[in-house]
């Protein structure tokens, strides 16, 4: 296993939900864990993954979906199980439509 | 051409959860922002999921008030650990306390978590005496199987600990799983990459056939609720004179099946026309089936 | 030059020398034989009297069905009476086809596709024990059968036989026509086993006048059900790639004529037409016509009046009935059972307007190949479905929108034929499908092989579907276009993350890569209850009960 931690300055919306979960922990597949936190505006992310190595797409695949999302002041915890970022990307922008309450 | 586009199978577990109840109902205990994980997975260096793999909570059914549990089967094939089994055991026990009209498990797993192993059977035995005890207090355990996992291991005997099963086609309800039958004994004694024999031996319409489930129904959210609805407030004798009756009922079946090699003996044998058409029967044609046999319920 | 010959040097040629030699070995042979029905016990002597040493010999053995008691008697005879064999057969599956290279009864190789045996004929190579001549396609291997690589001795398998050797070959025709046609007009010897021996066949596929001898195997030949998908295992991935085929090829170009290479990619494409497609109207648009094995994922397509037609290579097990059922769809003999031929399937396909297929690796040119460095395995199919049509002239809304695209009025007008790979950027495992440089070229070093092993080359694709877009490579200027558009897809792979994102904008705003949104792809509707099936069982029920799945797809 590997934790890593990151930090995101993006953001202008804040979400309207308390949290989204998206996804399950299996092989090539996650959970994404959304909560709305007061970070002053920041976007902060726990990742636990399975597959070592993968830090710097880690960070381009998160910070590219804070950004995508336009979040602010949003806690994103994810226990992964090798899943592709392709899945990544699905299962982050599925709990951001939940947690911004957009009809499902 | 129809497809059930609300399938029971595919669903993950709190899909299944808001599929059953009555919308908006659902109030989860435990849920993932607690992150209740695993203390035991970390240590061996795998992923742990916020809610350990299974959904407890409450809600209401047709308008009625249960307590209800769902196994994430895609998560550690839906298996038992130390936190998933505590889960189990506090929301059944919570009956004791609020009385609802029912609890429902719905279980799609393998059984013990074994990299819990001792944890997770020591969970198995605390989750039946829970089961026991709410069933002593008049309050029917509901038990639906039709997830990919089936219902294998401990969490065989526990569902059969239960009042009622209500089981679809797809589902699987068994002891020992294909796998471990064939390493066991052999493939020449169970195959189990042949899906059909396990279906045949283990799958929903079997188990239906021998009494072992109350109902088989359609793969589909709406056939679950209602099924599961009508056992609601109803519950199953549990005394002595009953398990008498059980373990008569079970040797003599052991008696009469003894020659049958297959799941399509059994069924002959039941009096079934035709039993090699069984498997291609749906639910609805099925049902009509049970009909005209005796003897296909406890 | 002479009345009654040709001389050359003042001797006299025999022009018969192939003739004489056949009926040679048919005189040896006929002492093992009743008629031209030979017991299985005999069949190993049978075939130390009829193969020479030196011999070009050919097992048939492809995706479906395999001469497999042949092959495994041919692993049985003598070294000393039948050595230095040429094997010049398309599918290297079985163990038998390299036992025979192991006990040094052949030594040379010729063929198309490996498969399972991978590993083990690297290992052969590696030895010195096997000497492959090529890795061929199909139609290039079949076509050398009628040129220089003509079988002396060829193993068949068909269904039923009668007692003169008309053959009843049954669904799975496949590659035998083209077989039989080489070795039984080129004085060769052909040698049919059957599953059963029967006074009158249901049909003649082939006459009894080109077969040299026949065999009831003790088991039925060797079958197994290779193209089917079940969709419970396709993922939401898939289905977005699939919309997005849909939407920016399919619709855009109007295709009705295609190949559809096996996976679960193409399969979610096929799943998704009667339900995502159908809502956008292209029912008698777009996939009218396909050459493809009958997949059991085709059937609510078909039942929905969105494909029209199929011609197959081959047969799968359990589609027999649907198959007879819907013969205005497919092709059927009068006895109500498929016809198939590999040659003409891929003949077919090969001149449609679009190929889509998978694939393991890409490089920034757009060649693409499945070989990997531990294995060789060849490529089956797809090199001939996957690669231009030059020679082609009929046009089609398809073709012609392609050739335009292609050609943007610069010199002789002409067509273009699609071919699309669709990948995920990162395979399972996390490798990713997009390189620098292709595993072919270690390949090809360590191997021996005059060419890195390519699969559809990158100047016969036209575009990568990957879940983040399209690249649309006909609409790229230059090699460094090419590139960016291919990185510009390629996801977050290294090769995706060195993309230039200035130039990627560019190319964007010209067509050359497409993503979600530009193409009307709403990604909220990638999940798994857009698929008209979402188990067998579902297909079972879309047939109406005719498709009658193998004991290992069945949950019920």
């Amino acid at each position: 296993m590997e934790h890593l931690e990151f930090s995101f300055d993006h953001g202008s919306m804040a979400p309207a939900n308390d949290f989204a979960h998206a996804g399950v922990v299996g092989s090539g597949n996650l959970e994404v864990l959304l909560e709305r936190a007061e970070l002053s505006g920041r976007c902060e992310a726990v990742v636990d993954t399975a597959i070592r190595g993968y830090e710097r797409t880690w960070h381009k695949v998160l910070s590219d979906f804070v950004t995508r999302q336009g979040l602010a002041d949003v806690r994103i915890s994810i226990n992964d199980g090798g899943a592709t970022p392709a899945v990544v990307c699905l299962r982050l922008d599925q709990a951001a439509a939940d947690l911004k309450g957009a009809p499902a | 051409m129809k497809i059930a586009r609300h399938s029971f199978l595919e669903a993950g577990a709190r899909t299944r959860v808001r599929g059953l109840l009555d919308a908006g109902t659902f109030r989860e205990f435990c849920g993932p922002l607690a992150r209740r994980t695993s203390p035991h997975l970390p240590l061996l260096d795998m992923p742990v999921a916020f809610d350990d793999g299974v959904v407890v909570g409450e809600g209401l059914l047709a308008g009625r008030p249960v307590l209800i549990a769902a196994q994430e089967g895609s998560f550690m094939g839906g298996s038992v650990g130390e936190v998933h089994g505590a889960k189990l055991t506090g929301l059944i026990e919570r009956a004791l306390d609020v009385r609802p009209d029912g609890v429902i498990l719905l279980i799609d797993s393998g059984g013990v978590r074994l990299q819990e192993a001792n944890a997770g059977l020591i969970a198995m035995g605390e989750i039946q005496r829970a089961v026991l005890a709410v069933r002593a207090a008049g309050i029917p355990v509901i038990v639906a199987i039709g997830g990919r996992n089936g219902c294998y291991g401990g969490m065989s005997i526990i569902a059969r600990s239960c009042d009622w099963i209500v089981i679809s086609e797809e589902g699987r309800l068994s002891i020992s799983g294909p796998e471990v039958i064939e390493a066991v004994e052999g493939v020449e004694e169970f195959d189990s990459r042949d899906r059909a024999l396990v279906w045949r031996t283990m799958g929903g319409k079997h188990r239906r056939l021998l009494g072992e489930a109350d109902a088989l129904v359609a793969d589909g959210m709406d056939a679950f609720r209602d099924a599961i609805a009508g056992y609601l407030g109803r519950s199953r004798a549990h005394d002595l004179d009953s398990l008498e009756t059980e373990q008569a009922r079970l040797e003599a079946r052991v008696t009469r099946f003894a020659e049958c090699r297959d799941g399509v003996d059994v069924w002959a044998a039941l009096g079934v026309d035709a039993p090699e058409r069984v498997p291609e029967l749906e639910p609805d044609a099925f049902n009509r089936l049970l009909g005209t046999l005796e003897e296909t319920s406890r | 030059m002479g009345d009654s010959g040709t001389a050359i040097d003042g001797a006299v040629r025999d022009w018969g020398t192939l003739r004489e030699r056949y009926c040679a070995r048919m005189q040896r042979g006929a002492a093992l034989a009743k008629d031209k029905v030979v017991a299985p016990d005999d069949v190993v002597a049978l075939l130390e009297a009829v193969i020479e040493p030196g011999d070009r010999l050919c097992i048939e053995g492809n995706n479906q069905k395999h001469a497999d008691f042949l092959a495994e008697c041919l692993a049985e005879v003598s070294p000393e009476r039948v050595h230095d064999l040429h094997i010049i057969q398309s599918n290297i599956a079985l163990a038998p086809h390299l036992d025979v290279f192991e006990r040094g009864i052949a030594e040379r190789l010729d063929f198309c596709y490996s498969g399972p045996q991978g590993l083990r004929l690297s290992r052969l190579v590696k030895e010195g024990r096997l000497k492959v001549g090529a890795i061929h396609t199909y139609l290039e291997l079949y076509g050398r059968y009628f040129c220089d690589l003509t079988p002396n001795v060829s193993f068949i398998a068909a269904d039923a036989a009668d007692h003169e050797g008309n053959l009843y070959t049954g669904p799975n025709t496949e590659d035998t026509p083209a077989i039989v046609e080489a070795t039984a007009f080129k004085s060769g010897i052909l040698i049919a086993q059957v599953n059963r021996i029967v006074d009158r066949v249901p049909r003649v596929d082939v006459p009894g006048d080109w077969v040299s001898f026949v065999v009831e195997a003790p088991r039925p030949y060797y079958i197994e059900p290779i193209f089917t998908r079940d969709p419970a295992a396709i993922t939401e991935v898939q289905i977005l790639m699939a919309m997005m085929v849909i939407r920016g090829i399919y619709e855009k170009y109007g295709v009705a004529r295609l190949n559809h290479g096996i996976g679960f990619d193409t399969a979610a494409i096929e799943l998704i037409l009667p339900t995502y497609a159908a809502d956008l109207g292209l029912r008698g648009k777009i996939c009218k016509y396909m050459s493809v094995n009958p997949c059991p994922t085709l059937i609510p397509a078909i039942e929905s009046g969105f494909v029209e037609g199929i011609h197959c290579a081959g047969s799968e097990l359990g589609m027999e009935n649907y198959v007879s059922e819907r013969s205005d769809v497919f092709f059927t003999g009068r006895d109500g059972s498929m016809r198939s031929n590999r040659i003409f399937c891929q003949i077919a396909g090969h001149y449609s307007d679009l190929f889509i297929g998978s694939t393991l690796q890409i490089d920034l040119e757009g060649n693409s190949s499945t070989a990997t460095l531990s294995r060789i395995t060849g490529f089956g199919g797809a090199p001939n479905f996957g690669s231009e049509s030059r020679a082609r002239r009929h046009g089609s809304e398809s073709w012609l929108m392609a050739g335009r695209e292609a050609h943007r009025g610069n010199g002789m007008p002409r067509g273009r034929k699609l071919v699309v790979q669709i990948v995920e950027s990162f395979r399972e495992g996390l490798s990713s499908t997009f390189v620098e440089r292709l595993d072919a070229w270690k390949l090809q070093e360590s191997f021996g092989l005059p060419l890195p092993p390519v699969m559809v080359y990158g100047d016969d694709l036209t575009h990568i579907v990957t879940e983040e877009g399209i690249a649309n490579l006909l609409l790229c200027d230059g090699p460094e276009e090419r590139e960016q558009a291919i990185r510009g897809v390629a996801g977050y792979t290294e090769v995706g993350m060195a993309r230039d994102p200035e130039m990627v904008r560019r190319l964007r705003a010209k067509g050359a890569v497409s993503y979600p949104e530009d193409l009307g792809v709403d990604k909220r509707l990638a999940t798994r209850d857009l698929l008209a099936a979402r188990s067998i069982k579902d297909l079972v029920r879309w047939s109406g009960g005719l498709y009658d799945p193998p004991a290992r797809f069945r949950n019920w």
